[in-house]
């Protein structure tokens, strides 16, 4: 790859990992300034972890605090996990920006501030007292290395000369910022150009528009270089990895991956109907461009004739997935409970965000666990699997179609928005090495003694997947209790006791299937951390971290949660200490205490967002030294 | 449908009984829906598909039961999802043949929402509403249907709602077929529903339908034969609207509305309205006309054969991305457009 020229300051400061936080205005396109940085470092080889955070407005007032957007992002030339908790760089587009952010950056952080917007109507807008300019301020001079950059100036400058109108030039300010930073860490240009020129020439015949945002770029990148207002740069080195081929992911998109993945190996047409919602929106687009795998999509007028539209193509033979985000599987559960007891497969994808009701939606939460297990009519048991991180979207969304229709048992995928709209690299499995999905639709001569829709496999507890069309096995399914065997109704009483642990059975069956849980760290000690889903990233560190410190602590992250893994009890048997850290008031550990009677501590914040690995550390601590934790809220 | 050597095989000829379940049909005595369960065993039998292509979807309620009573492919949904559930069906198999069974307050009610969303997108089922104006299965409450002031258990003092009118809703959420018939004509029923079923979109048929339990004879002035000449009017495409026992009535437009004359006295036959199925607006307008003081259409009163399905548009648009995109190749399609290389 080629690099431009060197600085004349020489070559860079080293450094293992760095994080930085690009904000602004939720107009800035500081989403698309930070992908573009871990684009450009994902080509380079580091590795990666990245957190997006945006409002949920589009286009919040100009210049208020609460429609700052961010995206921070932490690279790295070892193995991370997570995006990062202290802002060693952050780039603020505006005075709003700055002061959201400002907190996060750690004390003698870089702080790269856009001066000309910090001007009297926009540090009023943010709420910023007359007269005070924060830039001015002897303390935060002192606390962080601030760069005061004229970006709005220096882009208009730069593209004087463009014959483009100020508007169009006034848009390019972040790519302005962004050849800045390239320049900090020694990043190549290349993959962002190549970006420009594929979107703006290619894609929408707008090469003006591509050119003055690549001269942007490049005068950000030698402004860094020759206003020499930057003492050094820094060198992140491309990590070691395990050879083959990588690409950058997001957990939405592996999961729509994962399920076109799913139908192929199953050989079956997949259809997704869903609801538009955030943050399970991206997962309809992706596979709405999944035509040609046979995936159809369908925008359905509510979230309750999604999932009905998903079983209807189950009965048919497709295989059936709505999505949505909790609020949503709330109006499902009724349907659900139709899948449950119709027994056909069906999948339904839950990326969880923060509630209750519409709660904050662009914000992370693992708190549907107990909607998934219980939240529906009387006795109605459902499969659980859970991702823990953007790349494991796609093996989990491949389980979790194997799963439902194996066991002709919906199954339900409880992603959440952290790891929806993070990203990380991913090393691009090998499609011919992932095993088929066995999927047997019956013809009329497979029953000798007449067709009987409800005769369940005695490993699977599955039924058959009878099909109409076949001649012969005409039958009739539906929302009463039926009769174990032939389906037909019945209001017996035992039949129903026998049904209702029948469909328990079933899920329970599941846990032949599914791999024993693993564990990170010693065999046995002091403690077990449990985690589930999007916080893989932060247990795994903390749990690093503190055998670093000589603890001997193991970490085990469950990607099914109904049913457990067989081997949990036994494993949690091994160590002093269970401690579970969820983004919830401990649901899991609910769960865990009891089935297991096992006197688990939980770690719970509910703050939207994931955990910073320090603060989980001293939390762990204190519980296995059976402290109170008083720290304050940070 | 084909066998499983592609080569078609030739119809069975079917009888209703072929149509029969072995379930015992659990309906109260009396009650219209055995007519109705009686009319579209022959009308599927006689149609010319195999019975294995046949879906009977339904949603809750008494009509609801329909399915169980089919010897056919069915589903017996929950309450107001029935046309979510057959929207699925079809699109995962437009080959089958999709009928949805239910009433006004799992159709109009609960799941009103789904029944104008699968009208205006046109998916290609047959909708056989049977609206007998009351909640039968939870004991006699009024239903979106019922009459304004009518007393029922959950209405003492008389309901306060004003009837939802379906021919109505039908024609403004763009449905392409349109018809109404009574239970008890079962001839009628037959070539509605035939012309339904072949019809390409979705088709909607009201049909008056006797709870003789908690609202019996509520249709009765249009299906006795002693009133029912002077209280309905059959449309039929390309006739004249002529009604009343001795066929001496008439539906003419003026003002811009139909009025009811009648004939002699300087009005002839010429002077009638003509039925047009392709007339929306006359079709909503015969929508309106109501008892007593009109009489009320029975029969095809729209019929847009123009309007492409749904399911035939998802089917198109997968065809044509299979076509344009080229075989699917899945290794292509997990490496996405950026990748890089770590080498040992």
């Amino acid at each position: 790859m080629i690099t431009e020229q060197e600085s004349p300051s020489g070559a860079g400061q080293q450094l293992d990992e760095v994080v930085i936080r690009f904000c602004g205005d939720s107009g800035d396109g500081m989403q698309l300034t930070g992908g573009q940085f871990t684009s450009t470092s994902a080509l380079f080889g580091n590795d990666f972890a990245t957190f997006p955070d945006f409002p949920a407005e589009i286009r919040a007032p100009k210049g208020t605090t609460f429609g700052v957007s961010g995206f921070q992002v932490q690279f790295a030339s070892k193995d991370i996990h997570t995006p990062g908790d202290a802002v060693n760089a952050l780039i603020a587009m505006n005075p709003a920006g700055f002061k959201v952010n400002i907190a996060d950056v750690e004390p003698g952080g870089i702080v790269i501030v856009n001066e000309d917007e910090f001007e009297k109507v926009n540090l009023r807008k943010c709420g910023y007292e007359d007269g005070y300019n924060p830039l001015d301020d002897e303390e935060i001079n002192a606390k962080y290395r601030v760069y005061r950059v004229p970006m709005s100036r220096l882009t208009r400058e730069s593209l004087a000369e463009s014959g483009m109108g100020a508007k169009d030039i006034d848009r390019c300010r972040n790519m302005f910022a962004l050849g800045v930073v390239y320049w900090l860490y020694e990043r190549p240009l290349e993959t962002t150009i190549g970006f420009l020129e594929e979107t703006f020439t290619k894609k929408k015949n707008k090469p003006e528009i591509a050119k003055i945002n690549i001269d942007a770029l490049r005068a950000g990148y030698y402004f860094g270089e020759t206003a020499e207002i930057f003492p050094v740069r820094f060198r992140i080195a491309p990590m070691k990895r395990k050879p083959g081929t990588y690409r950058r992911i997001g957990g939405n998109e592996a999961t729509v991956l994962g399920l076109v993945t799913a139908a192929q190996k199953a050989k079956k047409n997949l259809l997704y109907a869903s609801y538009p919602i955030t943050p399970a929106s991206e997962i309809l687009h992706g596979l709405a461009r999944m035509k040609q795998y046979g995936v159809k999509s369908f925008q359905a007028e509510d979230e309750i004739a999604a999932v009905c539209a998903a079983i209807g193509a189950s009965f048919a033979g497709d295989i059936g997935v709505t999505g949505t985000s909790g609020p949503g599987m709330a109006l499902k559960s009724e349907a659900m409970g139709l899948a449950v007891i119709l027994e056909l497969p069906l999948i339904i994808v839950d990326v969880q965000r923060s509630g209750p009701a519409t709660g904050m939606p662009t914000k992370t939460e693992q708190a549907d666990l107990l909607q998934a297990m219980f939240g529906r009519a009387s006795e109605c048991p459902c499969i659980i699997v859970a991702p823990s991180g953007p790349g494991d979207c796609f093996e989990m969304a491949v389980e979790a179609v194997r799963l439902s229709v194996r066991h002709m048992c919906p199954v339900i995928y409880l992603s959440d928005g952290y790891i929806a709209n993070g990203a990380e690299p991913w090393l691009v499995p090998d499609a011919d090495s992932i095993e088929p999905i066995e999927v047997t639709h019956p013809k009329a001569s497979d029953f000798a003694e007449g067709f009987l829709p409800y005769l369940h496999d005695r490993e699977t507890l599955s039924r058959p997947w009878a099909l109409p069309g076949t001649p012969g096995l005409e039958h009739r399914v539906g929302s009463l209790e039926k009769e174990d065997g032939t389906g037909n109704l019945s209001y017996d009483p035992d039949n129903h006791d026998a049904m209702v642990r029948l469909r328990a059975a079933k899920v329970e069956a599941a846990a032949k299937f599914i791999k024993p849980l693993e564990v990170d760290g010693p065999e046995s000690g002091e403690a077990l951390l449990i985690g589930w889903g999007g916080t893989h990233g932060s247990i795994a560190t903390a749990a690093e971290e503190l055998r670093k410190k000589g603890r001997s602590v193991a970490h085990a992250h469950m990607r099914h949660l109904n049913p457990f893994p067989s081997n949990l009890g036994e494993l949690m048997s091994r160590y002093e200490h269970v401690i579970i850290p969820e983004i919830n008031l401990g649901q899991l550990s609910m769960l865990i205490r009891a089935k297991y009677l096992v006197d688990a501590k939980g770690i719970n914040l509910v703050r939207g967002r994931a955990f910073r690995v320090d603060e989980l550390m001293r939390r762990i601590e204190a519980a296995i030294e059976g402290r109170v934790f008083e720290e304050a809220m940070s | 449908m084909s066998d499983s050597n592609g080569a078609t095989t030739s119809l069975p000829v079917y009888k209703p009984k072929d149509f029969t379940s072995d379930r015992d049909v659990r309906w109260c005595p009396g009650c219209g829906d055995y007519a109705v369960l009686a009319g579209v065993r022959k009308t599927v039998a006689n149609f010319g598909r195999r019975k294995e292509d046949y879906v009977f979807v339904s949603g809750i309620g008494c009509a609801a039961r329909f399915p169980y009573y089919m010897d056919t492919y069915g589903v017996h949904s929950i309450h107001g999802r029935s046309l979510a559930v057959a929207t699925g069906v079809k699109v995962a198999n437009p080959e089958l043949e999709v009928v949805i069974v239910s009433g006004d307050g799992d159709l109009l009610s609960i799941g009103g929402n789904h029944t104008i969303h699968a009208m205006r997108r046109n998916v290609d089922l047959t909708v056989v509403l049977l609206n007998n104006k009351i909640y039968g299965l939870t004991k006699g409450q009024y239903s979106p249907t019922s009459e304004f002031g009518k007393v029922t258990k959950s209405t003492p003092m008389g309901s306060l709602d004003f009837p939802l009118n379906p021919l109505a809703v039908a024609v403004a959420a763009g449905c392409t077929f349109i018809a109404r018939c009574i239970d008890v004509d079962a001839k009628h029923l037959d070539s509605i529903l035939t012309r339904a079923m072949k019809h390409k979109g979705l088709s909607f048929i009201e049909v008056y339908q006797d709870c003789n339990i908690f609202n019996h004879q509520a249709w009765f002035y249009a299906s006795q034969k002693e009133t029912k000449p002077e209280t309905t009017v059959l449309v039929e495409h390309g006739k004249p609207m002529i009604f009343g026992a001795e066929q001496d009535k008439g539906l003419v437009r003026k003002d811009g509305r139909l009025q009811v004359v009648t004939l002699g006295d300087g009005v002839s036959e010429s002077d009638l309205v003509v039925h047009d199925e392709s007339n929306q607006n006359l079709a909503f307008m015969l929508s309106q006309l109501a008892h007593p003081e009109f009489p009320e259409p029975m029969g095809v009163l729209y019929v847009d054969e123009s309007k492409p399905t749904y399911d035939g548009l998802l089917h198109e648009q997968l065809d044509h991305a299979k076509s344009k995109g080229g075989a699917p190749d899945l290794a292509a399609l997990l490496r996405g457009n950026e990748t890089w290389e770590v080498t040992a």
